[in-house]
């Protein structure tokens, strides 16, 4: 028997950042706030209610779209798509069927540092569901409560086409998009909190095979090693049904973290039949050509291509122009302290180090970092000028951080910079003796009042940061009043 | 004489002069609910403190303000499909007991804001849905000219209530016929306006490509002031034409001297009762006679109309209704073994016979496969009936036509005979598949029972059918006929 292929598709929903819900003026964040307390007449789905379509949620799916290369088709329309649930207030979902706003185009992404390309069948838009809270485990509980909070948030579907052959791609395609998604600013990436969210169509067929096999839907992955893990168990249990002679059934199963294990949800003749037609409330959307070329322009720079550019502009590692580049704000920061004319290497290297790190500490964003890209790059042309030690300067960034203060600052306010920078030291005094020969003649016959403006050239040669006490001291030395 | 036997710029007059309060006539309107509707069955509740507080409020505007508007204290009656705050709306089905919107619909609100009065929600039937309001979930309505026969429906309580001077006027929602029909079987002027020209936000949806608003009145001046208040843009309702209103006072008075006005030939040659007949007949020589051509038009897809209907509507039936699932309306079925059973349990027990029985036939012809033959092809053929109406409106300035083929006809007559009972809106509801303006007003009686004209317009034309309407209403003088017993 040749050997078997996995054909991976994944289906990606991402929560848009748009100030208001998909079809009400409710709050799109819904997080946090006390059960059913973000919701309206229409969002709740009240007898008469009726949506309104959210302008921001329809452009920033179709820039998505765009930066995804695909087609903007002029005409789009909503469908309902029909089933009960009790998170689904209306018994149906606002989404779109057979007109998407978008179609046909494809996302770049690496494997081990080796670029691939996957096909993007369609980006649409519709509605998030609510969320329900059993009160138990989800088959036992006498009760299940329901918060309808999320109901009604834009969701962006991105349908990928099955151009995936393992599972190890797989978090290497997501990881791309979420960049892309970041970089865009349309969602935050959160796929624990399920802002960002991965179904995945998985089969298997025998290698050199053209048809597709069954497909299995795999469900409930909330982040980028379940996702691998689960499509490795698929891969390993359909191989296992196939090799002993069996068949694979087409249904869909979630991923059990506990478990580590796929478990069947329901089968092909469970499948539910969503009865999608026209939604009636809403009229189709013309999407003008404006609009499209007015969004296009308002691209940023692709991810991969702002990585690329930045390690060859800057002489970055593979792996440091990655992280750079990772999020926008990252790079925004980086770029800022470039700008302000810190070494590329080093700025790289404070940022994703001690700023980073302390970042993470405070829970803040980088770009709300108390310490800004161009205070940062001063910090770093100190050390980078020998005036501080690392070991000083990552001290300093702790404090001034914490502070809120800028950390060239805190190292003048304290004469921070040290006697290990004697050597330096030393070459201003010897320049400021040979600039002076008069001034140090009398100061070595005794005369106390030239000494002045021997510290004063110290001080100008080295822009200021010199510390004057360590100036006096060394100029004593060297003109034989040590000790004095 | 009542109070409530005057038309709204009669009544606008004495509240103006001080000869009675909004207050007073309020309490008339109320008064008259509380002694006669027994018989009726037209409201399913009666708003006294609100319709208290309402008028209060329009007297002290008749007071104070130079120029009220026109519905300013004028006693209303809305459609329980119509959501009203904090008052129960239950769109006369048992499922929705207990509802109370936290939220008005726009015609209501639009309605409080000029100071019109709310005295009760009226009898339809259940979701809309029938044409005789013998579905609603709670009790039928009966004809104020016949108590043994239907008012028509679905908007049969607004109909005779207005028709029975229990109310000054009434909003329905008309989908298939449901304002024009039971405006013929009572005798009143209704007006189902253009798709998009009155919003839909906060009417309880039975088929939404379909519903509309339109009054129910006495008049065609009544219904026209009603309607110049609730039509026009919502941003709540992205399915309402952003055109402005055009001056519809202005077109009662034009007359029709010149106009063009076709007679669907599909609509008149079969099916028609003799006595409609008759009445349709004059009527057309009234307008002649005021300086009206007449001319015989074809609208060739009419007799796939009806089938077409009841494919699109019910689809959307089944996808509106949903959200009744037990959980947040209906009676909960805490004991179900399953959620699936919850369901069915609480929607088999909430909804009545026909609800449940469109609700079954949208869901089989949106199904996978039978999409296409069914919904689709409707779809198809609704585009059809539309392009007939665009062509002959090349033509003629409006249409003409009975409203019905029959006056009303008796309670429990067609309740076993779905399909009799469908075909009742057959010249109805080819104007909703098209979304074309069109109302029905009385042009006279046959054996005691009214009949209506139906007057079709093109897409907002709104004016030329008040225009038409307001013709045939002056040459058949009946508007001031009120049923016996219903006269004192």
């Amino acid at each position: 028997m040749a050997e078997l292929q996995a054909v991976i598709g994944l289906e990606v929903h991402a929560q848009l950042l748009t100030r208001s819900k998909m079809f009400c003026g409710c709050r799109a964040e819904y997080l946090g706030l006390p059960p059913n307390s973000n919701t309206c007449p229409t969002c709740l789905g009240l007898p008469g209610a009726l949506p309104v379509i959210n302008r921001r949620a329809v452009e920033m799916t179709i820039q998505t779209a765009l930066a995804l290369g695909c087609r903007i088709p002029e005409f789009s329309k909503f469908d309902r798509k029909n089933y009960f649930y009790p998170d689904l207030p209306k018994g149906y979902q606002i989404s779109q069927y057979d007109l998407p706003l978008s179609l046909g185009g494809h996302l770049e992404f690496e494997v081990d540092g080796e670029r691939r390309s996957c096909g993007i069948t369609r980006v649409h838009l519709e509605e998030d569901a609510g969320t329900l809270h059993h009160a138990g485990e989800i088959h036992t509980a006498k009760f299940s409560l329901v918060d309808l909070n999320r109901a009604g948030v834009p969701l962006m579907e991105i349908v990928g086409e099955p151009d995936l052959r393992s599972p190890r791609e797989a978090p290497q395609y997501l990881r791309a998009l979420r960049q892309l998604l970041l970089h865009l600013g349309v969602n935050d990436g959160n796929m624990e909190q399920g802002s960002l969210r991965c179904d995945a169509n998985i089969s298997l067929r025998p290698r050199g095979q053209r048809e597709l096999g069954v497909k299995v839907e795999v469900k409930n992955m909330n982040s980028f090693r379940s996702l691998e893990a689960a499509l490795e168990f698929e891969v390993r249990r359909q191989s296992a049904v196939i090799e002993s002679g069996g068949t694979v059934h087409q249904e869909t199963r979630g991923w059990s973290e506990v478990e580590q294990a796929t478990v069947s949800q329901r089968s092909k003749e469970e499948a539910q039949d969503y009865r999608y037609f026209p939604e009636p409330d809403l009229p189709p959307l013309q999407v003008s050509r404006d609009l499209v070329e007015r969004l296009r322009g308002a691209l940023p720079e692709p991810p991969l291509r702002l990585r690329d550019r930045l390690r060859d502009q800057h002489q970055l590692g593979e792996e440091q122009a990655a992280l750079i580049t990772e999020r926008p704000q990252d790079a925004a920061y980086f770029e800022a302290m470039v700008a302000a004319g810190a070494p590329p290497r080093s700025a790289a290297n404070w940022q994703l180090g001690p700023l980073q790190a302390l970042c993470k500490d405070a829970k803040l964003d980088i770009e709300h970092s108390p310490v800004p890209a161009v205070e940062l790059a001063a910090l770093v042309r100190m050390v980078e000028a020998g005036e501080v030690s690392g070991t000083t300067g990552r001290e300093v960034l702790v404090e001034a951080f914490a502070m809120g203060r800028s950390p060239v600052d805190l190292i003048r306010e304290r004469g921070l910079i040290q006697v290990s920078d004697a050597a330096q030291m030393q070459a201003w005094v010897d320049g400021a003796i040979l600039q002076l020969p008069k001034a140090a003649a009398d100061f070595r016959s005794g005369n106390d009042r030239a000494l002045g403006p021997l510290v004063g050239a110290v001080r100008k040669a080295s822009g200021g940061v010199a510390n004057p006490d360590l100036a006096s001291r060394l100029l004593r030395e060297r003109l034989g009043r040590g000790g004095g | 004489m009542s109070l409530l036997d005057l038309s709204i710029s009669e009544l606008g007059r004495g509240l103006r002069a001080r000869e009675f309060s909004s207050v007073e006539l309020a309490g008339e309107a109320l008064g008259r609910a509380e002694s006669l509707d027994g018989r009726l069955g037209s409201f399913l509740r009666t708003t006294p403190e609100l319709a208290l507080e309402q008028a209060r409020a329009a007297d002290r505007r008749l007071a104070d303000e130079a120029d009220p508007p026109a519905l300013c204290g004028i006693p209303i009656g809305h459609k329980d499909v119509l959501c009203t705050r904090g008052v129960e709306t239950t769109a006369g089905s048992r499922i929705l007991e207990g509802f109370r919107p936290p939220y008005d619909a726009t015609v209501v609100a639009r309605l409080a804001r000029d100071g019109a009065v709310v005295v009760g929600k009226m009898n339809c039937d259940e979701f809309a849905m029938g044409s005789s309001n013998e579905n609603s979930g709670f009790q039928p309505t009966v004809n104020p000219w016949d108590e043994e026969r239907v008012p028509g429906g679905s908007s049969g309580g607004s109909a005779a209530a207005v028709a029975a001077r229990l109310t000054v006027a009434a909003l329905g929602t008309d989908t298939g016929g449901s304002v024009r029909l039971p405006a013929s079987f009572c005798g009143v002027v209704g007006v189902k306006p253009s798709y998009g020209r009155v919003s839909r936000y906060g009417v309880i949806a039975f088929a939404s490509s379909l519903d509309q608003v339109g009054p129910l009145a006495k008049t065609v001046e009544d219904a026209q002031l009603v309607l110049s208040c609730i039509a026009g843009p919502d941003r709540r309702d992205s399915t309402t034409s952003p055109a402005p209103v055009s001056d519809l006072a202005g077109a009662l008075r034009e007359g029709v001297r010149g106009l063009r006005l076709g007679i669907p030939r599909e609509y008149v040659e079969a099916g028609l009762e003799d006595g409609i007949k008759a009445v349709f007949e004059s009527a057309c020589r009234w307008l002649e006679a005021e300086g009206a051509e007449l001319v015989e038009v074809s609208l060739p897809s009419t007799e796939y109309a009806l089938a077409a209907y009841y494919v699109i509507a019910p689809a959307e039936v089944s996808s509106n209704l949903a959200r009744m699932d037990g959980i947040r309306f209906g009676p909960g079925e805490p004991q179900a073994p399953s959620l699936l059973e919850a369901y069915e349990l609480a929607r088999n027990r909430g909804f009545g016979p026909e609800v449940r029985r469109r609700v079954a036939l949208g869901t089989f012809v949106l199904s996978s496969g039978y999409y296409d033959a069914y919904y689709l092809r409707a779809q198809k053929v609704r585009t059809l009936v539309a392009q007939d109406f665009s062509r002959v409106f090349e033509r003629v300035d409006a249409l003409i036509s009975p409203t019905a083929p029959t006056p009303a006809f008796r309670l429990g007559e067609r309740t076993h005979d779905p399909l009799a009972m469908y075909a009742t809106d057959a010249l109805t509801l080819p104007a909703n598949l098209a979304g074309i303006s069109g109302l029905s007003v009385p042009a006279g009686f046959t054996a005691g029972l009214p009949v209506g004209v139906q007057v079709l317009g093109p897409y907002l034309g709104e004016a030329m059918c008040l225009r038409v309407g307001a013709a045939v209403e002056r040459a058949a003088d009946v508007w001031r006929r009120v049923p016996a017993g219903f006269d004192g």
